[in-house]
């Protein structure tokens, strides 16, 4: 569990990091917590020239509050987004899903811009991001630019983020007073989500958003779901013809964890009690 | 008189904590990664990605050409001097045994095996030049599985002309321990129950923290090898035996190692490599395996396919169980690789007392990563199979399954007992663990909740599994394994050496490798010696240190080792005894001896076992027919295996809707004998649990078609951590069956849990939805298998892959549940 050889650079601003990204170009890979990095680079699955580590940019850290919206830097690991007050008050969807990441040790390492610009299709950030509609905030040497959700995830481990690009921070629309759930399916504790559903509910229940982790190449926000629930009841009955909806139009892979028709099986059934729990019902019987 | 019974036991029995966790937990120890020797260069492997190729060449000029790189090796670079793998234990004498080169020169037999080797001055530039090495394969048809082996179409080695390895065969009608199997079950076929199941043993990987590692230096008058080993002493005899090396010029070391579980109980072709490498370099060498090579190449357990048929008269009294395996070596029938499997072959039986039983062991050879021991090895396999099929049996007669086990099972009074399989079991009480179990389990209280579910139909049902286990352990009366064609003997070795200040070092040559040995072993020693626990010193693993031992596995280094270290410590108390009447000036048989002391009888005359041993030391007063030393060796060869045994009850929760699966309780009773330290016993007893409940529900080494090693990390190859498992109730028999055939009394508990938690979980698991028309639930039973054997009949889920029906279409009794 050897890396190659690889140089080292820590820049201390993000004109700086963008400065050595150009420098080295395809050489170089952009280290944040480096918990899913390094294990590739140990795996040699990896060989950059260059590790760019953002642990230094103070800048990226932190969530702030912007009117309609909150900011999450991306440097902010997913503990502290687990615990800040604003995540928890406007986006307590982002908020649940962060506190289901792994184990406490890479919750502390592994950071929101990390794991969103990783874009594993089982990473537990990407649905509930693209749920709330977020926006992710792109810094080139040209300037910066906006991404809505819906046009960053592009493929498996793939974004619209370019190669001499970084991702600086993502707005979450404000939902404040949304009732929010993560339901994740797993086997064992640290294990990423077999499937995983992100629901989030005005009221009992008035509106819904509703993303799923790993049931696509990309995280997949169940809109037909979502329009199916505004004006439901928050009952087992009320929820279950439009959870049945969730596994439409999903692309979800088979492996040792379960074939593709089991997934699909589990989103709807995940769908069904994510939406509860968010709406305050009791999901179970 | 020697008498040191009547003092209290103060040490046997006390919860001590381990004295070698701190540096064990910390790491402040001597690992043998940690060892770094002067001049030290550092190896990686090249290893073969295909599952069976030939290898057409091998261009090692770009690594050689890479920094610092020192030397790039493969097989056809050395001769004998590499010497070969060994199979200690050839089950047959027709077996089919693959010769076994650490490195072989021309063909590869499964995806991980080593071609060739790098020799760098760091780790990371040997790495960086393993890639560079150039080999070219022909790949060849790779025969992966149990079934396709069978079918001798593709064979895993084309020189054999088969896969079929050996068939060992046990029938208790040809050994007379028994009836004829054959008759028992054509009788139940017209007039009782027959039951015909096949089950699965998927295959596991130990998955040890501590990854192997092996340090040889060869600049000594000894060439020393350091190994992550549980066995330094047959490691040492096996270098020996193949590498041409004089045993007497080979000191092995396992320092602290961090666990092994079976998978440490090898000889690799990593020690030969590193071994041959040193001895041509003339240089110190380290190897460390990566966890990817650890999963991929260290030897794998389990594996079989079971053929089972179980007949029975209508009241559920077993008239004879017929045990069919497969069992998967891989690609080479490794130290004990064949053996494993037949271990099994005397617990089929279990507790119950079956009138007639026959096994057989068929063993092929596949292209997939070698099997050999892991932790029950041979014994959890049989305990699953039977212990399911009790339970089968049982729903099949409608009755509670405590009571189809009770119908069977050896009462207390019948003891010893010996078994359909030939066995003397010395001791047990399967009702007392039984009710003691029942008790803090609260067995009938969840009996009614499970009912009021069913009733309810709630989503979440429950199921309450059982498992009454016993297993032998304690490897082994040597005589036996002579008669098994096993490839040593199974006594122990134990020194005592009394220093000159007091102090006392123990040898023994068991080799412990996070199990307590050394806190154990001192506890008996501050008993019997009456010496202060925190005096005496244990030392082991060693080959210059404790030069004869059997090393540790099979649940024997206390029941044997322990041992062999009260009949040294008696030794020296018989010298002893001698040397305090000589200088008391008294009789030997005016002697008391008690907490460390002789007293004579009757005086306030006195002398501690400290003064005597340096009175020994001085030598300047001593019996002229006495040596002057109270040291003391003693070598123990067990007359008998001993047989823990336990009643382990498990509920599990199955959500029908998802087919998820978790645990709500499990207790076990567990009777041991005497427990020497009972914080160790739970610590074995606990971790032993979870490495049982991890075949039940999570663990599964999947090779592809292909041959490769698909769960090969931790992402995908499951192990369970402290927040996938619950506490457990574990208590023990109030009043224990002590084992007659050891003076402690004590039987083995290393693999205890592994062996009895497995069935206890699948059963529970299987209770749950039996009722929703499922007999079987392939392992591991992940949410998906559930999922899929609850909704077989009912069209929301394709045929169930995982459950398997009955193979024998026509068989009576086998239309009442679903498929
Ligand atoms: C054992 C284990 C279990 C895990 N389990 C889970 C789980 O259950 N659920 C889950 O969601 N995740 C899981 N993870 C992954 C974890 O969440 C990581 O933290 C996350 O995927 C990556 O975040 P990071 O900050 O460590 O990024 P890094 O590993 O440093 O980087 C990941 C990738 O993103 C790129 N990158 C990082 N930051 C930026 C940026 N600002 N701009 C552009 N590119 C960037 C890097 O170049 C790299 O390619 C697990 C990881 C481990 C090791």
């Amino acid at each position: 569990m050897i890396p190659v050889k690889f140089d080292y650079v820590a820049p201390t601003s993000v004109e700086e990091a963008l400065a050595a990204l150009g420098e080295h170009g395809d050489d170089a890979k952009i280290m944040a917590g480096g918990q899913s990095l390094l294990p590739v680079l140990r795996m040699r699955l990896n060989a950059p020239e260059v590790v760019i580590d953002l642990g230094g940019i103070d800048a990226l850290r932190g969530v702030r509050d912007e009117g309609d919206a909150i900011v999450v830097g991306a440097m902010t690991t997913h503990h502290e987004v687990r615990d800040h007050p604003l995540v928890r008050e406007h986006a307590l969807l982002v908020a649940k899903a962060a506190a289901d990441v792994a184990d406490a040790q890479i919750r502390h390492r592994g950071t929101f811009g990390g794991a969103l610009a990783h874009a594993d299709p089982a990473g537990d950030l990407g649905a509930p991001a693209l749920a709330l509609g977020a926006q992710f905030v792109i810094a080139g040497t040209d300037g910066t630019r906006t991404v809505e959700a819906s046009d960053f995830f592009v493929g498996l481990f793939e974004t619209a983020i370019g190669d001499d690009e970084i991702l600086t921070e993502v707005r979450i629309p404000k939902h404040t007073g949304w009732g929010a759930h993560y339901e994740k399916f797993v086997r064992v504790a640290h294990q990423w989500p077999i499937v995983a559903v992100a629901a989030t509910v005005r009221g009992s229940i008035d509106e819904a958003r509703v993303g799923l982790t790993n049931m696509g190449p990309t995280p997949l926000r169940a809109r037909a779901t979502e329009a199916a629930l505004a004006g439901v009841s928050a009952t087992e009955d009320g929820v279950r013809a439009a959870a049945d909806l969730a596994a439409e139009g999903t692309d979800p892979p088979s492996d040792l964890n379960g074939a593709a028709d089991y997934r699909r099986h589990l989103a709807r059934v995940l769908t069904r009690r994510a939406v509860l729990e968010a709406a305050g019902a009791q999901a179970w019987s | 008189m020697t008498a040191t019974q009547d003092r209290p036991a103060q040490e046997i029995g006390r919860d001590r904590r381990r004295k070698e966790d701190q540096r064990l937990i910390t790491g402040r120890t001597r690992w043998t990664d940690n060892i770094t020797l002067p001049g030290m260069l550092h190896l990686a492997m090249v290893r073969s990605p295909f599952a069976h190729a030939t290898i057409t060449s091998i261009d090692v000029e770009e690594a050689k050409a890479s920094p610092n790189v020192v030397a790039v090796l493969s097989g056809k670079d050395f001769g004998d001097e590499l010497g070969v793998n060994i199979n200690a234990w050839p089950i047959t004498p027709e077996q089919k045994t693959p010769t076994h080169s650490p490195m072989p020169a021309d063909r590869v037999a499964f995806a991980g095996e080593i071609v060739a080797v790098v020799v760098a001055r760091s780790a990371a530039e040997a790495r960086d030049a393993a890639e560079l090495v150039d080999v070219e394969y022909d790949e060849q048809p790779a025969v992966v599985g149990i079934k396709k082996a069978l079918e001798d179409t593709v064979l895993a080695h084309p020189e054999l002309g088969t896969n079929k390895s050996a068939l060992w065969v046990f029938d208790s009608a040809e050994a007379g321990t028994g009836g004829d199997v054959e008759a028992a079950i054509a009788q139940a076929r017209a007039d009782g129950i027959v039951i015909e199941r096949e089950y699965r043993q998927q295959r596991l990987i130990p998955a040890f923290m501590e990854p192997r590692s092996v340090v040889v230096d060869p600049t000594g008058e000894q060439l020393t090898m350091w190994s992550a080993t549980q066995i330094p002493h047959i490691l040492r005899f096996a270098l020996a035996a193949t590498t041409g090396v004089p045993e007497s010029k080979i000191r092995v070391v396992a320092p602290d190692v961090g666990g092994g579980f079976g998978g440490k109980l090898q000889t690799t072709p990593e020690e030969w490599i590193t071994w041959a490498v040193a001895r041509r370099l003339s240089k110190p060498v380290k190897y460390t395996e990566t966890r990817s090579e650890s999963l991929m190449a260290a030897h794998h357990g389990r594996d079989q396919v079971q053929t089972l048929t179980l007949a029975a008269d209508r009241d559920g009294r077993v008239t004879g169980f017929k045990v069919h395996l497969d069992a998967d070596l891989g690609a080479y029938v490794s130290l004990v690789g064949g053996g494993v499997p037949v271990l099994g072959a005397f617990m089929f039986n279990a507790i119950y007392k079956f009138p007639a039983y026959r096994f057989e062991c068929q063993t092929v050879l596949t292209n997939s990563t070698w099997t050999d021991a892991y932790r029950g090895a041979g014994r959890p396999e049989a305990t699953y199979a039977i212990e399911r099929m009790m339970d089968e049996l049982a729903a099949e007669v409608g009755v509670d399954p405590l009571e189809i086990r009770e119908r069977n099972w050896i009462t207390h009074e019948e003891f010893p007992f010996t078994t359909v399989a030939g066995l003397e079991y010395d001791t047990g009480n399967y009702e007392a663990a039984t009710a003691r179990a029942k008790e803090v389990f609260g067995y009938d209280a969840l009996r009614a909740e499970q009912r009021e579910r069913r009733e309810r139909g709630d989503r979440v049902q429950l199921g309450i599994g059982v498992s009454t286990f016993t297993e032998m352990c304690g490897l082994a009366p040597s005589r036996v394994l002579g008669s098994l064609d096993y490839g040593a003997g199974g006594w122990e070795h134990a020194s005592v050496r009394m220093l000159a200040t007091g102090k006392v070092e123990i040898v023994t040559g068991a080799s412990a490798h996070g199990q307590g040995h050394e806190t154990a072993f001192s506890q008996i020693v501050a008993d019997r010696l009456g010496v202060p626990f925190e005096d005496v010193e244990v030392l082991h693993g060693d080959t210059q240190v404790a030069p004869r031992g059997l090393d540790t596995y099979g649940s024997r280094s206390l029941v044997v080792g322990g041992e062999a270290l009260v009949k040294a410590v008696d030794k020296v108390v018989e010298k002893a005894t001698r040397l305090a009447a000589h200088l008391l000036e008294a009789s030997e048989d005016d002697l008391d001896y008690a907490g460390g002391r002789f007293t004579v009888r009757g005086t306030d005359q006195g002398i501690a076992i400290q003064e005597l041993a340096t009175a020994a030391f001085a030598a300047h007063d001593y019996p002229e027919d006495m040596e002057p030393s109270l040291d003391a060796d003693a070598t123990y060869d067990p007359v008998n295996f001993n047989y823990p045994h336990g009643t382990h009850l498990c509920a599990m929760e199955v959500d029908t809707e998802t087919g998820k699966v978790s645990m709500r309780k499990y207790t076990c009773c567990d009777d041991i004998g005497t427990i020497i330290n009972p914080l160790i016993v739970a610590g074995q007893v606990h971790g032993g649990l979870v490495q049982g409940i991890a075949q039940a529900l999570w663990e599964e080494a999947v090779h592809d078609e292909s041959g490769t090693l698909v769960s090969g990390s931790f992402v995908d190859y499951l192990l369970p951590t402290s927040a996938d498992t619950i506490s457990f109730d574990v208590v023990h028999a109030d009043d224990p069956s002590v084992c007659t055939t050891n003076t402690l009394g004590t039987k083995g508990v290393g693999e205890a849990g592994t062996i009895a938690s497995t069935p206890a979980v699948v059963n529970a698991v299987v209770d749950a939805v039996r009722h929703l028309g499922v007999r079987d639930i392939q392992m591991p039973c992940t949410p998906e298998r559930v999922w899929r054997a609850i909704h077989a009949n009912d069209g929301d889920a394709p045929t169930p892959g995982g459950a398997m029906p009955h193979f024998d279409e026509g068989a009576l009794n086998q239309d009442g549940a679903a498929q």
